[in-house]
């Protein structure tokens, strides 16, 4: 018997973007035996990753495809952290709650609706409303309990999900490598070029993020992905006074819009090292790096209305991120018919975190041939025409 | 809760200085003297700064003999007699507006918002600090710290005090405990001035700084403590307090000589490796900025100290630490040119103060490449050190984030350690982090990952939120103590 030193074989797929959903589409496919590399043009989690709350939530999505994948990706979520953990995953479950009376009519008809999809949403009294958050405002109307709300810290779920794929799954990891254009075969996409050369590669998948419409761009085809800014607050590490994922009814409307103009609404939870995240704002700005006054001034009045206890806690930080918005609010995930061997799992909004696992797990199966879990046809590239 | 006010009802006023250290005071009385309306902001009870800190109701620390106690004495003067001065106030945001730019404070409970057409950005630095091991014990304090104790309060910080790092702040640090009752054990510099020698046309040309420091060692030998040069203090210990320090002899790259380690009894430590600038407003402000020569980051500014944001000037350490001196020289230029049309050219004038600039920034480049910060001090460090107290992260779990979770920066290992993300915002801990994750994932230090800070300062919700009632509920439970790392260092 001889032995023949390994030649570097070239990966079965590349997956450009180490975020949360570029670490799941790695993960899954290296446990479905595909070699893998990720590229990355920065350090791993550092774009809208590094930005985010992480949210998994199903409470914010009304019955339809998303609520479908994101149901998915709650139990994933679940199953990988008993798997690999390290990723501070909470089933903390939500409550979404309304100051009025029309809202909380709102918030009733769409439980009604989820209900039926299969999500478990409890009615909660205003009376009850304490036994789920004591320090909740005493004058709201009423809200509505998702026990399948979960959180987790996305840096670490990135990192983790990555570190394991490099692990045992042999995949390779390749950060500060920026993908300049991708190799073709005729109209196949086959392979990337990047700033340390080329990757040959059967499958390439834009896992770019808010930056995925360029990525698109390089293959000639037309992703409208485009940034819509928000800011978190962080405030000093407290003792326990928010237990759940609390937002109000508002949230599940600013998300649906389309306005590019400047929505907020209040969502606000604890973490684990002690700090409250206050979110949330979206607006349609480009990349504009500044941080105006009166937008933190909004989230945090907003955040005392529903926990006037929070009026004197310090904020100590704030961060911004770009989610990548698509116009119809839904991410694009499957293989792009207008360039073979291109697949694309982008354009989450701000639902990244909490689609990852699943886009992971459908990307990896389209991949291999197989059928996916969840209907893809809502999430197909080409639907922008 | 206090209710916000805007001080907007006081009408616009022309140049807004934020800092009310030598830069800041030079920068608001140049600006009045051209004929402008200057508002001067600062979170200090008196004006001064660190450098001619002092008790209120007091003068600065060695008045009379002080060569530079006149110089403050009328620019302080200026200040207070011609310039609308905010003492006490912290600025925790600041942003453009309609009409030039809004600087938000936070001044006894109540937010007051600042108006200006232009800015001049005086802020300072803050002591630069590296970990080693026992760094989170009480008794331990940065150079700077235990000066402000004394300047600011008149005490000193403990009865036996060693002193450590490199730089000459560290002279007259000591020789101020040594002069007002501690007894200073020992005076660690870890780099060698012998290289000074290299640098002597720099130093003849600013020879008045240079005898000052000469003035210090004097002071200490008359308390009998001659200063050693590369030693350094590696270690603190004791149960819950500084009870001893671990001093070593170094190689010139700060690595420990063999055998050289002893162990030496004191209550107090003061240790200082530089300084920081304090970029937090010009980040905030889109400002560029650059690397100085002593690794820090710096802001970036042209002969009339201006930035490349239109209307923003800068002056003083953030545009390079270089001492009072440098910094009333460039707070006169940032506050002729903030001043704008009102103020006369006077070319003799310019060039003399752009003279004196280039003069003393030489000496500046000269002290920083005397003494530097040397790569060596990574290896005083062991697994379980803490390299950040707020968020107590490990030597050990920024390791893990590089090799195991694949970190590759300072900022990738904030963002999977916490490190930086407490109280002090990366304000302590940023360059020992910044250069830990440079050396193990094997790239350049990025001390970026740490300047940008855009809550300058904590803020409570409800005053950021301009909410009126009080709550009815009483706040939280006070933090953690050990969360809560805001006493000095």
């Amino acid at each position: 018997m001889c032995h023949i030193a390994p030649v570097p074989a070239a990966p079965d797929v590349v997956v450009i973007g180490a975020g949360v959903v570029g670490a799941a589409c790695a993960w899954h496919a290296a446990r479905a035996g595909l070699r893998v590399t990720v590229v990355d043009r920065g350090p791993v989690a550092s774009g809208t990753t590094g930005a985010g709350e992480g949210n998994i939530l199903v409470s914010d999505k009304p019955a339809g495809p998303e609520l479908e994948l994101a149901l998915l990706s709650a139990r994933l979520w679940s199953d990988l952290a008993a798997e690999l953990g390290g990723f501070e995953h909470h089933d903390k479950g939500g409550l979404v709650v309304a100051a009025s009376e029309s809202a909380h009519q709102n918030l009733l008809d769409t439980g009604l609706g989820q209900q039926a999809a299969g999500v478990t949403a409890t009615p909660v009294a205003p009376d009850d409303l304490p036994g789920y958050e004591p320090h909740l405002a005493g004058d709201l109307a009423g809200g509505m309990y998702y026990p399948q709300d979960a959180q987790v810290q996305p840096m670490l779920a990135a990192a983790r999900m990555l570190a394991d794929a490099r692990g045992h799954g042999g995949a390779e990891l390749r950060t500060g490598v920026q993908v300049t254009g991708l190799l073709r075969d005729g109209e196949r996409v086959v392979g990337v070029d990047t700033t340390s050369g080329s990757i040959p590669a059967a499958a390439v998948v834009n896992a770019a993020g808010t930056w995925g419409g360029q990525v698109a761009e390089l293959a000639g085809v037309h992703l409208p992905v485009l940034p819509r800014r928000g800011f978190v607050l962080v405030t000093e590490p407290v003792p326990v006074l928010v237990r759940h994922k609390v937002y109000a009814a508002e949230y599940v409307s600013d998300v649906a819009s389309a306005d590019a103009g400047l929505h907020t609404s209040p969502v606000v939870e604890g973490t684990d090292a002690g700090p409250i995240l206050i979110g949330s704002s979206r607006e349609r700005v480009g990349f504009d790096r500044s941080m105006p006054a009166e937008i933190l001034r909004t989230l945090a009045a907003a955040a005392v209305r529903l926990f006037p206890v929070l009026a004197r806690v310090n904020v100590i930080r704030a961060y911004r991120g770009f989610r990548p918005y698509c116009p119809d609010h839904l991410p694009v995930i499957g293989p792009d018919p207008r360039a073979p061997g291109l697949w694309h799992a982008c354009g989450h909004e701000g639902a990244g975190v909490c689609l990852a696992a699943a886009t992971g797990h459908v990307i990896a199966a389209s991949l291999a041939g197989r059928s996916t879990e969840v209907d893809l046809v809502p999430f197909r590239p080409e639907r922008f025409g | 809760m206090a209710i916000s006010r805007d001080s907007s009802a006081d009408a616009r006023v022309d140049v807004l200085v934020l800092g009310a250290g030598p830069a800041g005071l030079a920068a608001a009385t140049a600006a009045v003297h051209a004929g402008a309306r200057v508002t001067v902001v600062d979170a200090g009870p008196t004006p001064g700064g660190q450098y001619w800190r002092h008790p209120p109701g007091s003068s600065p620390p060695g008045i009379g003999q002080h060569p530079t106690t006149r110089v403050y004495r009328m620019l302080a003067e200026t200040v207070r007699a011609r310039t609308r001065y905010l003492s006490g106030h912290d600025v925790w945001a600041v942003e453009r507006d309609d009409d030039g730019f809004a600087a938000h404070t936070v001044h006894e409970g109540a937010e007051v918002t600042v108006h200006a057409r232009r800015l001049v950005l005086a802020t300072g630095a803050h002591d630069r600090s590296l970990p080693f091991p026992g760094w989170d014990l009480p008794g331990v304090y940065s150079a700077g710290g235990a000066q402000s104790l004394w300047k600011g309060h008149r005490v000193t910080i403990g009865p036996r005090v060693a002193v450590g790092g490199t730089g000459p702040f560290l002279l007259p640090v000591a020789a101020d405990l040594a002069a007002h009752g501690a007894r200073v054990v020992g005076v660690f510099e870890a780099n060698h001035p012998r290289s000074w020698s290299r640098h002597l046309p720099a130093v003849t040309s600013s020879v008045g700084t240079f005898l000052r420091g000469a003035g210090h060692v004097a002071t200490l030998s008359r308390h009998r403590v001659r200063p050693r040069v590369r030693h350094a203090v590696v270690a603190a210990h004791g149960d819950d307090h500084v009870e001893a320090v671990t001093v070593v002899r170094l190689t010139p790259e700060w690595t420990v000589v063999p055998g050289s380690s002893r162990v030496v009894e004191c209550d107090a430590v003061a240790v200082g490796w530089g300084f920081t600038p304090r970029l937090e407003l010009p980040l905030a402000l889109g400002c560029t900025t650059r690397l100085g020569a002593d690794g820090s980051l710096v802001v970036r500014v042209d002969d009339h100290q201006a930035t490349d944001v239109t209307g923003v000037y800068a002056a003083g350490e953030v545009c390079g630490v270089g001492g009072a001196a440098l910094a009333v020289v460039e707070g006169e230029l940032a506050g002729l040119a903030a001043a704008g049309a009102r103020a006369v050219p006077d070319r003799d004038r310019l060039a003399r103060l752009l003279g004196r600039r280039a003069q003393l920034r030489r000496f500046a480049q000269a002290i920083h490449e005397v003494y530097p910060v040397r790569p060596g001090w990574l290896s005083w460090l062991r697994p379980d050190t803490l390299v950040c107290r707020c968020e107590e992260v490990t030597v050990a779990t920024v390791t893990n984030a590089v090799h195991e979770l694949g970190a590759t920066d300072a900022r990738s290992v904030k963002l999977l350690t916490r490190a930086g993300m407490g109280w002090c915002q990366g304000r302590m801990c940023g360059t020992g982090v910044a250069a830990l994750a440079g050396a193990e994932a094997g790239t350049a230090a990025t001390p970026h990952a740490f300047a940008e800070r855009p809550v300058a300062t904590p803020i409570p919700l409800g005053l950021l939120g301009r909410v009126e009632k009080p709550p009815l509920q009483p706040g939280p439970a006070p933090v953690p103590s050990h969360n809560r790392k805001d006493r000095p260092l």
